[in-house]
């Protein structure tokens, strides 16, 4: 460590004014001067808060010694022990509260850039070396070598098949949508980041060995019980993906969109394209519900399309639950935030949406969340819009409990699993948002990570084989 | 990649499709859809399955060509491939305990009313199919719902074959008769309304079978979102049946003209398209 100033290295990013007309990212990533010199402002704490407060637990300040020596490549595979989605994680995590919140540095001046460095590393990767596609492994049990099945390849589901294949299984993905990625492909915008780095790191785990199945919807196209036929193990990382809505009249109008839908035709369906075959609806001003990370990204993608656009958030500004940077940006694009401002009514013109009445919020007193309550008043205002996205968070899918007979959920849909992430089905595991609800990415890893842990361990006692380690 | 196997015009503008596809020939059943992308980068669109056949490993689905992605599915032959085939998707048409039925299918709609007629009859049901059309030249699969009800009633708006008028005319004399226990509507939403409002006085169960825009089909987007006894469904996840007396189709109707401005310019790109083409040919 010789760096020891107090303020860290700061990402380059492109001119708001630039960047509001077209969807490539917005954060440019840093040269590896900086990158050098921003990893020896670390101390290498023998206590490793950083380490602690990371959900899948990358050995933080051992990777950033290898950076402050330039020993990129080992740095990279310092992370990847850990974590399957580096480029992912280094572009998404909320850092600020999870390991930079912890780092020493940030007592007197500013934490190091660990997320930037992540990415740094994690892009330098994908420069230098290219994943060799090898043949997925078919997934025949030979020589009594178990294989895994991974339902969903969103994060906890990549993150479940990195660490299952690292250890030698044969695993092979399931994804109902037409392209592998899960809600880093149809929910995070390219401009955050890239649909690039997210099939970069699918190529990256297909060269290790994980097989993909696109188009198939398992419960529909292939039941869990017959899964269980052929895999020894089953993972459900099917995600929390079906949107919630507030039930307030009007809201079924033409122009009132989930987020899910409308980040999906524009994510996932190119919808922003000239030529789209996609329709996206066309909007002049745009109200955004909700105040998470969702919300931000729908707020930012609608500002690319054209349109005006105001956040409506019930809780005061400093509650916002969207990553700091997010909210930044978000402003920076001239994007409006009118907190403490709840919808009560959709206005239409009888067909489409012409705007939205909202309840001024009150903050009361400390909810169960730690946050001042926000109280409803009985004064309103009317905020006009042409499009209304609610971004509320989502519940967990239905599909896969209906479907699947001995499955238990809770009342809003959350898979029921032992401590282990064991289903009340034998041989199921269950991780991610399918468990949790809505969370982050980072922590569905962390889940996925765990599943994978345990299945190994079933897996074990249950046929007594050890698969072959696989380098 | 998805291979045709068959195609087939039922009638200008209206196709038949069979699809090579063994896992969801194997599950689908009446009532249910799959959802398909033509090329890369094309649009996800659902099409309910008009016949699973398991020995062949085949879904067929039957369609009409209203917009761009229907135009260019249209432009393919057997032989060739789509990119995308998923499904199969929604819940399958409840026929349990059904003992007499009419089923009411509507255009296009009686390609999907002619799974629902077979279904109901494997499960012992008599059933009469009542297939209206806009004038004899629309008529489409005749002979194959003759073959699955006990009886057919056809109608034309123009009287040009079978009854003059639409479908509810019939089906009001069939239910006046008594002994009917559930009826199906197939078809446009402003004729599952007025078989909805055909059958209430009756008080006879009435089932329709929603066919809303959807992007995934799986519950992500809410996008097919349906108003039923005042609560929000998901058709691809909770239906595509609903309780035909409780659907809002009011909201339906205007939900489902979200993006006619977008059709109606794909529709016109791909004509352009199609006209170049020949005056280079």
């Amino acid at each position: 460590m010789d760096n020891m100033t107090r303020k860290g290295h700061t990402m380059p990013e492109r001119d708001p004014s630039e960047r509001i007309s077209d969807f490539s990212e917005v954060a440019l990533g840093i040269d590896e001067e900086r990158a050098v010199s921003e990893a020896k402002r670390c101390l290498a704490c023998k206590g490793r808060p950083c380490t602690a407060g990371c959900p899948v637990g990358v050995a933080i300040p051992e990777f950033l010694a290898l950076v402050a020596q330039r020993k990129f490549g080992e740095a990279y595979e310092t992370i990847r022990a850990a974590n399957s989605l580096p480029a992912v994680t280094g572009r998404v995590c909320p850092q600020e509260r999870q390991c930079e919140a912890r780092c020493v540095r940030g007592r007197a001046g500013e934490p190091v850039a660990i997320g930037m460095l992540e990415r740094f590393v994690a892009d330098r990767h994908a420069r230098s070396a290219s994943p060799v596609p090898e043949e997925g492994k078919p997934c025949i049990p030979e020589d009594g070598k178990p294989c895994v099945a991974v339902v969903g390849s969103g994060p906890a589901g990549l993150a479940c098949a990195g660490d299952l294949a690292a250890m030698g299984y044969a695993v092979t993905v399931f994804e109902a949508l037409h392209v592998a990625g899960g809600v880093l492909v149809y929910g995070i915008p390219s401009f955050r980041l890239p649909k690039e780095v997210v099939a970069r790191e699918i190529e990256d785990l297909a060269a290790r060995g994980v097989r993909f199945v696109t188009d198939a919807v398992v419960g529909k196209t292939v039941t869990v019980r017959e899964l269980l036929e052929t895999y020894s193990a089953v993972f459900l990382g099917t995600g929390a993906g079906l949107p919630n809505f507030m039930h307030i009249p009007g809201e079924n109008a033409c122009g009132v969109f989930s987020a899910n839908e409308y980040l999906t035709r524009i994510n996932l369906m190119k919808a922003y394209e000239e030529d789209a075959e996609t329709p996206v609806y066309p909007a002049r001003h745009v109200a955004v519900v909700g105040g998470g990370n969702v919300a931000m990204d729908a707020a930012r993608c609608a500002r690319r399309m054209g349109a005006e656009v105001t956040v409506i958030y019930r809780r005061s500004e400093e509650d916002l639950p969207a990553r700091r940077e997010e909210i930044r940006h978000a402003k920076e694009e001239g994007i409006a935030f009118l907190c403490l401002s709840n919808p009560v009514e959709i206005l239409t013109d009888g067909t489409a949406v012409r705007g939205v009445r909202c309840a001024v919020m009150e903050q009361g007193e400390a909810d169960a969340s730690g946050r001042r309550a926000p109280v409803q008043t009985d004064r309103t205002f009317e905020l006009g819009a042409d499009c209304v996205i609610m971004a509320l968070g989502t519940s967990p899918n239905p599909l896969v409990v209906r479907s699947t007979p001995g499955l238990t959920a809770k009342p809003r849909g959350e898979l029921i699993t032992d401590e282990g992430g064991m289903t009340a089905i034998e041989g199921v595991f269950a991780g991610g948002d399918a468990v949790t609800g809505s969370a982050t990415v980072i922590l569905a890893m962390g889940a996925g990570k765990s599943a994978a842990s345990a299945i190994d361990g079933y897996l074990k006692e249950k046929y007594g084989v050890r698969a072959a380690s696989q380098t | 990649m998805v291979r045709i196997v068959t195609k087939r015009s039922l009638r200008e503008s209206v196709v038949l499709m069979e699809f090579e596809a063994p896992l969801i020939a194997e599950k689908a059943k009446a009532g249910q859809f799959v959802i398909l992308r033509v090329g890369e980068g094309g649009e996800r669109i659902p099409l309910t399955v008009s016949l699973a056949d398991r020995s062949r490993g085949t879904v067929t689905v039957v369609f009409q060509t209203v917009g761009g992605t229907t135009m260019s599915l249209a432009s393919k032959e057997a032989g060739d491939t789509i990119a995308d085939l998923v499904g199969p998707l929604g819940n399958p048409t409840d026929v349990s305990g059904v003992k007499r039925a009419a089923v009411v299918g509507g255009g296009v709609g009686c390609a999907i009313a002619l799974p629902v007629a077979k279904a109901l009859r494997s499960a012992g049901a008599e059933v009469t199919v009542i297939a209206g059309f806009r004038s004899e030249g629309f008529v489409i699969l005749e002979d194959e719902l003759c073959g699955a009800a006990d009886r057919l009633i056809l109608t034309t708006d123009d009287g040009s074959r079978g009854v003059r008028g639409n479908v509810c005319q019939p089906l009001r004399e069939l239910l006046a008769g008594g002994g009917y226990d559930a009826v199906y509507a197939i078809g446009p939403l402003v004729m599952m309304k007025a078989v909805a409002e055909a059958t209430r006085p009756f008080g006879v169960k009435t089932i329709a079978s929603m066919n809303p825009i959807m992007i995934d089909g799986t519950g992500m987007c809410g996008c097919c979102r349906v108003t039923v006894g005042g609560e929000m469904k998901f058709a691809c996840v909770d239906g595509p049946d609903f309780d035909a007396h409780l659907i809002d189709f009011d909201e339906a109707i205007l939900r489902n003209r979200q993006y006619l401005a977008f059709e109606a310019r794909k529709r016109e790109a791909h004509c352009n398209l199609l006209r170049q083409g020949e005056d280079h040919g």
